[in-house]
């Protein structure tokens, strides 16, 4: 009995799992919605999951607002290579 | 603003510069690399994980950009359009290094969920705490450029160009499902390879 109810639960896990994007992207339907919700409530590893998947995604949308650094190297060959060394400085600093 | 200092004040809108842009005056040209540059390297250096690549992509983006400047039809904005022709680049560049290295192409293992729990625990970090410091940066791009080429692209475009998923699927030429399917590992994947950072 314990191992049936062992095994339910694992399985809940993973059909939670394998929906959590779609919740996220607000995709899934109402009602597997609610079953989602219901099993985040009483399931710590996949309300952890779920937690840090949305930490990790709140960074990575961070990003978008903050594109790495453009090499200064880089953007000097960029302009040489548009010919527009008109505009570059003839010393650098 | 470091590096080559463009006013980027002459053009007051969008308008006049693409309109600059079309009568060929080098100041439009130099004013829209200054602007877009960053975003534009930003997309390669991210989609192909090397500077070098990266660093053509960005030439070839603005050399393809100036000589078809004359058909941008302005239905979309100017960096829309760059960001686009930047993605093909950059995509152009992924299929050349494929039939380079013949087929190193990582197939996209199963992952189950036995995998994600194997270090379930929550993280102490809370990201409300930090403002995006350099050190989560620098960890979060790692971690990005960790991902295996298939998973990166889709979740690149998706989540940092902020594609939708059909888009996606389009840009790249797969199915929508597929794109589902690699965004859902590549999401499951980076929360993974960052959580030693943030337990
Ligand atoms: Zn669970």
């Amino acid at each position: 009995m314990i191992s049936q109810h062992q095994h339910r639960h694992e399985n809940d896990c993973q059909e939670v799992l394998s929906h959590l994007n779609d919740y996220i992207d607000g995709e899934l339907s109402p009602e597997l919605c609610m079953e989602l919700e219901a099993h985040l409530a009483v399931c710590q590893d996949c309300r952890v999951v779920f937690d840090t998947l949305s930490k990790t995604l709140y960074l990575v949308h961070k990003l978008r607002e903050s594109p790495p650094e453009l090499p200064e190297t880089v953007e000097y060959r960029l302009f040489a290579v548009m010919n527009l060394e008109q505009f570059v400085p003839k010393k650098r600093k | 603003m470091t590096g080559i200092e463009i006013d980027l004040d002459i053009y007051p809108d969008e308008a006049s510069l693409v309109e600059a842009l079309k009568s060929g005056d080098p100041e439009a040209c130099a004013c829209m690399i200054k602007q877009y540059a960053p975003r534009v390297y930003a997309i390669a250096i991210r989609m192909l994980n090397d500077p070098d690549d990266a660093e053509e992509v960005l030439q070839e983006t603005f050399i393809s950009a100036c000589k078809n400047i004359k058909k941008f039809e302005e239905r979309s904005a100017l960096g829309t359009w760059l960001h686009r022709i930047a993605t093909n680049a950059a995509l152009m560049h992924l299929r050349k290094r494929k039939r380079r290295e013949v087929s190193l192409d990582e197939p996209i293992e199963t992952q189950g969920g036995d995998d994600v729990y194997r270090e379930v625990q929550d993280w102490t970090f809370s990201p409300d705490d930090h403002a995006m410091n350099s050190e989560i940066r620098d960890i979060l791009e790692k971690a990005i450029a960790e991902l295996p080429e298939t998973l990166r692209t889709v979740f690149v475009l998706r989540e940092i160009e902020g594609y939708s998923t059909e888009e996606t699927a389009q840009i790249l030429g797969i199915s929508v499902s597929a794109a589902k399917v690699r965004l859902h590992r590549a999401r499951l994947r980076l929360r993974q390879l960052l959580s030693p950072y943030f337990t």
